[in-house]
């Protein structure tokens, strides 16, 4: 089914997500691995992994990663959150994408450091709305 | 709806000190994302489990908070330092308020 009166989040809505959690806090690039397939044929299941570079340690480690979507009903995907007894910040999940659109990703670490990567996956069929 | 949700987890049962084990775990859940409408135009309301917690020997390791946009039957793995023997508890948090948990041994040798 197609729900035109959907209104599909965007780029702002991402960005919006990331200053409500950060502010104006700077941003690096780096540190984050960002495995999300090029092609995803059903949208309704697309796998995510991130891995963030850290020696997860009690003094440096990675707190939390939260990933977002700028092409589905809503910005927000999954937030991961992390301990030094993780060993290393790794987690997979399986997610919906209504469309092609680019999956961002914000790592922060211990010291309060912001990283953040971004992917696009193409959707051939999507994976929202009936 | 989801009342009979059922969570599956895999944890090595045994593993050495100083190695990093994956933990994985899946739900059986609708994860109605509350973007659907029935067949009547009625928007259907969302109902997802939308936390996600790993507890080891009483302290909490990993968390995951979910929005409407993870999958049906949600999957999340994480990974583990083995340091001591003890007791995973896992909890997954539905927006109707009821909780559903699982947990695994693991034996540090």
């Amino acid at each position: 089914m197609l729900a035109p009166r959907l209104a599909l989040a965007d780029v702002k809505a991402v960005e919006d997500e990331i200053k409500k959690l950060y502010g104006d806090k700077k941003i690096d690039s780096g540190k984050i691995k960002l495995d999300v397939p090029q092609i995803a044929e059903n949208g309704l299941v697309v796998p995510i992994t991130v891995e963030v570079e850290s020696p997860m340690t009690d003094a440096d480690f990675v707190k939390a990663v939260h990933v977002f979507a700028d092409g589905n009903p809503l910005p927000g995907i999954a937030s991961f959150r992390f301990s030094p007894e993780c060993g290393k910040a790794n987690a997979s999940a399986r997610m919906r994408l209504a469309q092609t659109q680019n999956i961002v990703c914000v790592a922060e670490m211990s010291n309060g450091a912001l990283f953040s990567a971004k992917a696009e996956v193409k959707v051939t069929i999507g994976g929202c709305g009936g | 709806m989801a009342t009979n949700s059922v969570p599956r987890v895999r944890v090595p049962a045994q593993a050495k000190a100083g190695d990093m084990i994956e933990i994985k775990t899946l739900i059986s859940h609708e994860m109605e994302s509350g973007q659907r409408k029935d067949s009547a135009g009625k928007t259907i309301p969302r109902q997802i489990i939308n936390k996600f917690t790993a507890v080891f020997n009483g302290k909490t390791v990993f968390e995951a908070d979910w929005h409407p946009a993870i999958s049906a039957n949600p999957y999340q793995s994480f990974f583990f330092k083995a340091k001591e023997s003890g007791e995973f508890k896992f909890t997954w948090k539905d927006d109707n308020g009821s909780d559903y948990t699982a947990t695994a041994k693991l034996t540090v040798a």
